[in-house]
């Protein structure tokens, strides 16, 4: 009898779930004011879209990469509010209020950021696919501090993965800019 | 993903008010987006919860207090953590990548779901992810699996890093319901076995939340050690990882705490081991007599018998390192 019972709450949510595949979920298009590179952008967005897709979709700004959508490459790093996260597990709804900076706005006009010039220098890329997400990552390795070793940085450079192997070109490059 | 309806809370009673079976809370997201994205998780409308929970670290009368929004990244570099709870800190570090650490909240890490990758291909049956459909590990691919404390309907493990530290430290969680009550768990009996409910991975009520976390003065700040060892060097989950610590009066061993990860569906602590290093001296000989105590009743799977040398040399390796943390 109390196994029946146990039952119970088990097959209910068994159905649901079954049934559930066949209602039509509701959509919410939320409007929303984000801030990238120091431009606001009022836009309307599909509460399932994340920061990444919004940059890349909706709003051109090609330059962070979707490498596996799901948290495993660094290809999508940017800065929000100054500190590197992930754009691909960071929904658009929750960026409001803060400031998102992206490879494209690393750069002050023409003039190269450093870490962008030492990337150049030191060979810090092959294909470049990873290139915006390992630049953003390595300026805010930079900015942390953590620089003191090859180790310190291969450390806190390893949510990044570059599939070419360019990694000693990417910590040459760190290197040179955190000396300066 | 499936659509949703998207909120924000600004206080936790409003957050809890909302709170119903297909509703979900958002922290950092790292670990929600990605079941999202994967149909794991298909809640039909989202609270986030960033600003409605405490993201300070504060002392308390008996010790100190994690709010549930405290980052990864602020935890680990916090001065009061790094002088009195070190072993916290080397945990987190241990953990993820600089970018998820920034993302992540405390309370978010503790309900993190298993990495199974059964569990996240929804075409394979899983009793987690559907109860009632079978485990497709037990004969399947189950080197990371658990090597203790399974059962035949389940046998994931838990893959925090962080609270392999706070279930060594005797940590606790205080939960707050939608009545504004506020509770206090034990670490230890806050994640489950598997059993015959492997759907579920911890006794969280369903209409409560994380508030914060309390740990409370200890003896451990001295010599700690965090081994984690891994695929990869680093960003990659656990095969197993200890969390050691002791004090010591001259040579002896007053209390030692010793947990794994990697092992159990949950953060597992080795109590005969640590009972065994009880007013022992604290040398080599020691050390591999505790571990042989660890390992000595563990069930592998088909695939992974090499997390048993692995685990008992993690745990000699750690003990020894807090004699020099
Ligand atoms: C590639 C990758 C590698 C990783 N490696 C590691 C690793 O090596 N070690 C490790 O420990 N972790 C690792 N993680 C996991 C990561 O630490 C967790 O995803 C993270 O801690 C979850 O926190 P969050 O705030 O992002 O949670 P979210 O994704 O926002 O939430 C997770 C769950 O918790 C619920 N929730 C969150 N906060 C509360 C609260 N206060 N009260 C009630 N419910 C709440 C949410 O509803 C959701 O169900 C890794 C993650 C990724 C993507
Ligand atoms: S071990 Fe658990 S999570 Fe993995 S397939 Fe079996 S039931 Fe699912
Ligand atoms: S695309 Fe975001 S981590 Fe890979
Ligand atoms: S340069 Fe090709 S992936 Fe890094």
């Amino acid at each position: 009898m109390l196994g029946a019972l146990a039952f119970i709450p088990r097959g209910v949510k068994a159905f649901y779930e079954e049934v559930k595949n066949f209602i039509v979920p509701q959509k919410e298009q939320l409007p929303l004011t984000v801030s990238i590179n120091k431009k606001s952008y009022a836009i309307k967005a599909d509460t399932r879209t994340t920061l990444l897709d919004l940059l890349r979709e909706d709003l051109n700004l090609t330059g962070a990469k979707k490498g596996c959508d799901h948290g495993q490459c660094g290809a999508c790093t940017v800065h929000i509010d100054g500190e590197r996260v992930l754009s691909c597990l960071t929904l658009a709804a929750m960026v409001p209020g803060k400031e998102v900076t992206t490879i494209e706005g690393l750069a002050n006009g023409d003039k190269l950021h450093p870490m962008q010039e030492a990337f150049i220098e030191c060979d810090g890329f092959q294909c470049g696919y990873c290139t915006p997400g390992q630049i953003m990552s390595a300026v805010a390795c930079v900015k942390e501090g953590h620089t003191k070793s090859v180790a310190e940085i291969k450390e806190f450079m390893s949510g990044n993965l570059c599939r070419c192997g360019a990694y000693n070109g990417i910590v040459e490059s760190i290197q040179k800019v955190a000396a300066k | 993903m499936r659509p949703f309806l998207f909120s924000k809370s600004s206080a936790a009673n409003q957050a809890l008010a909302k709170k119903n079976s297909t509703t979900q809370y958002i922290a950092g997201g790292t670990n929600l987006v990605d079941l999202m994205k994967k149909h794991i998780a298909e809640p039909e409308s989202l609270v986030d919860i960033t600003s409605a929970l405490p993201a300070k670290i504060e002392p308390t009368a008996k010790g100190i207090q994690i709010g549930a929004m405290v980052r990864n990244t602020p935890l680990a570099n916090d001065p009061t953590i790094l002088a009195k709870y070190p072993l916290v800190a080397k945990a987190v570090l241990a953990g993820a990548s600089p970018q998820i650490r920034n993302m992540a909240s405390t309370g978010g890490n503790l309900l993190q779901r298993t990495r199974c990758p059964y569990f996240y291909d929804v075409t394979t049956p899983c009793n987690k992810r559907k109860p009632g459909s079978g485990c497709s590990a037990i004969q399947g691919e189950n080197r990371m699996s658990a090597i203790v404390g399974y059962s035949d309907q389940c046998i994931a493990v838990h893959p925090s890093d962080l609270c392999v530290a706070l279930a060594a430290l005797d940590a606790s969680i205080k939960i707050q319901d939608k009545s504004g009550k506020m509770q206090s768990i034990s670490f230890t009996d806050f994640h489950r076995l598997p059993g015959t409910t492997p759907e579920r991975d911890n006794n969280l009520p369903a209409n409560a939340l994380i508030h914060s976390i309390e740990i409370n003065e200890n003896a451990f700040a001295k010599n700690y050690a965090y081994v984690k060892v891994r695929d990869r060097d680093s960003y990659a989950f656990a095969l197993v990882s200890v969390a050691a610590a002791f004090n010591l009066n001259g040579d002896q061993i007053v209390e030692a705490r010793l947990a794994s990860g990697g092992v159990a569906h949950k953060p597992w602590r080795w109590l005969e081991a640590e009972q065994y290093l009880k007013g022992k001296t604290a040398n080599a000989a020691t050390f591999e007599a505790a571990a042989n105590i660890a390992i000595k009743d563990l069930r592998p799977q088909t695939h992974n018998g090499f997390k048993i040398p692995m685990l008992k040399g993690a745990i000699e390796t750690a003990l020894q390192q807090c004699l020099n943390p």
